[in-house]
């Protein structure tokens, strides 16, 4: 099968580091529009899934098709670097060490990969940038070294840089997981802002409540396999696996 | 000491002294294009260029650079490379002083956080862009340092093409000593004038590093 129906599809997705496994054959579909959430203990694998979507870390087995193109498709060195290059673009990424560029303010770190990638203008990339960091409520800093910064501003400014090549589609690899207790809201609501925007989103997270609050779907991964899946008023509440229930039970304790 | 004769003969050394700054600088040059390519062979994804990076850092730093340079000065000419001395001092001091570079820009590049690439390359950037755009700038801030460090030694090492008999520094030292009798003074007098070169140059190397740094 070829044919693409939905918006993101990832069929059979496998992925090995030499002897150890740690996507197990997962196929996966979500819609435009839609916010997934994916959950699970470090070592699940989620991140690694997340991190497949864009190619960041390769699959070794399965596709993985964005908006009718296939991403890992195989091609020569030169044009799959291409292909991947454009398809990046359309595909924002989030990092839980949110790896802002140290040597540019906030203003250049939004604007040097639509400059540089789309060619646009000076005044053009100025009102991109103001867009941008308005949007995050970062204008008022936009001048400032990420060194200036705290790390929820941080990262509401690496949302910023990732939305200002207008993706179609955002990853978020434990956005809020480095961030001080009291600095994790700032960011969670630049998220539900994105939300409320039909902003096409998968969130990798350990955070339950906020997990409950905005995502259609949450999956529960486990040892390189999806568990569970449902919306979240199900999943949470009524998780028919026990793997998913020991899961919850701990991280719910944990976290209270 | 003899004093006097330090000052009779310190405008010859000047003059020599002006020889070991030219080579230096030429040296230096060259050897910062050997350890760009150096470093970029050793970082490439082609595994032939990996090794080809590595076998030219381990032969160039495993062996005495005066045997390299005798290598190239008196035994070119039998593989049909004719240098003169001068020649010969920068060519064989910029590839040695380059497989040290080499390993100082590999060390500054590496040492970039791998989420920087990776935040460069989910943008959309290709490999290329990421490394000036996002790597080199902040490797940059990293490299003077040791650069310095490198520049440093190299500026000691010219003083190894006094035995390709190079008018330097040291080979002028060592002349008039043939004629003065006087080696405490002529080495003392060259001695400091290395010293002055290399004060300089540190200085020189300090105010880059403050001014690249951010913040």
């Amino acid at each position: 099968m070829t044919e693409q129906t939905h918006f993101v599809e990832i069929r059979h997705a496998q992925k090995s580091f030499g002897a150890l496994e740690v996507l197990k054959d997962i196929s996966l579909n979500v819609e435009r529009g839609q916010i997934v959430g994916i959950i699970g203990s470090s070592g699940s694998g989620k991140s690694t899934l997340l991190r497949a979507i864009n190619d960041l870390d390769p699959l070794t087995g399965g596709e993985i098709w964005l908006d009718g193109v296939q991403v890992n498709k195989t091609l020569p060195h030169r044009q799959y670097e291409k292909h991947i290059n454009e398809m990046r673009q359309n595909v924002g990424m989030v990092f839980q060490h949110f790896n802002l560029f140290p040597h540019m303010t906030a203003r250049e770190n939004v604007t040097m990969a639509p400059k540089l990638l789309k060619g646009l203008s000076q005044a053009d990339v100025d009102k991109l940038a103001e867009e941008q960091l308005d949007k995050v409520g970062m204008l008022e800093r936009i001048d400032y070294y990420p060194s200036q910064l705290s790390g929820g501003q941080k990262q509401r400014v690496a949302i910023a840089r990732a939305l200002a090549m207008k993706p179609k589609l955002m990853l978020f690899d434990e956005a809020t997981s480095a961030l001080d207790p009291e600095l994790v809201e700032e960011v969670n609501l630049v998220m539900k802002k994105l939300a409320e925007e039909h902003m096409t989103m998968i969130i990798v997270t350990h955070e339950m409540d906020f997990a409950a609050s905005v995502c259609d779907r949450v999956l529960f991964m486990d040892k390189g396999v999806v568990v569970e899946e449902g919306p979240p008023s199900v999943l949470f509440k009524n998780p028919t696996q026990d793997r998913t229930r020991e899961f919850l039970r701990k991280h719910i304790e944990g976290a209270s | 000491m003899d004093i006097d004769l330090m000052l009779k003969v310190y405008p010859f050394f000047l003059e020599a002294a002006w020889v070991t700054i030219v080579l230096s600088v030429l040296t230096a040059i060259l050897g910062l294009i050997c350890g760009t390519l150096g470093a970029a062979a050793r970082l490439s994804r082609f595994a032939l260029l990996r090794f080809l990076g590595a076998a030219y850092v381990s032969v160039f730093r495993g062996t005495p650079a005066l045997i390299q340079l005798f290598i190239l000065y008196f035994g070119g000419p039998q593989i049909g490379i004719q240098l003169d001395a001068f020649e010969a001092g920068v060519i064989g001091l910029g590839i040695n002083a380059g497989a040290y570079m080499t390993e100082t820009i590999r060390g500054a590049i590496i040492a970039i956080d791998k989420g920087q690439r990776e935040a460069a390359r989910t943008l959309g950037l290709s490999s290329w862009q990421a490394t000036y755009k996002v790597i080199l700038p902040q490797s940059a801030r990293l490299m003077v340092r040791p650069l310095g460090v490198n520049l440093n030694m190299l500026i000691k090492a010219t003083a190894l093409v006094a035995a390709i008999a190079v008018v330097e520094l040291t080979y002028t030292a060592q002349r008039y000593i043939g004629s003065t009798y006087k080696p405490f003074e002529m080495f003392l007098l060259a001695g400091i004038l290395y010293m002055i070169i290399i004060y300089v140059t540190g200085r020189g190397v300090a105010w880059l590093d403050r001014k690249v740094q951010i913040n």
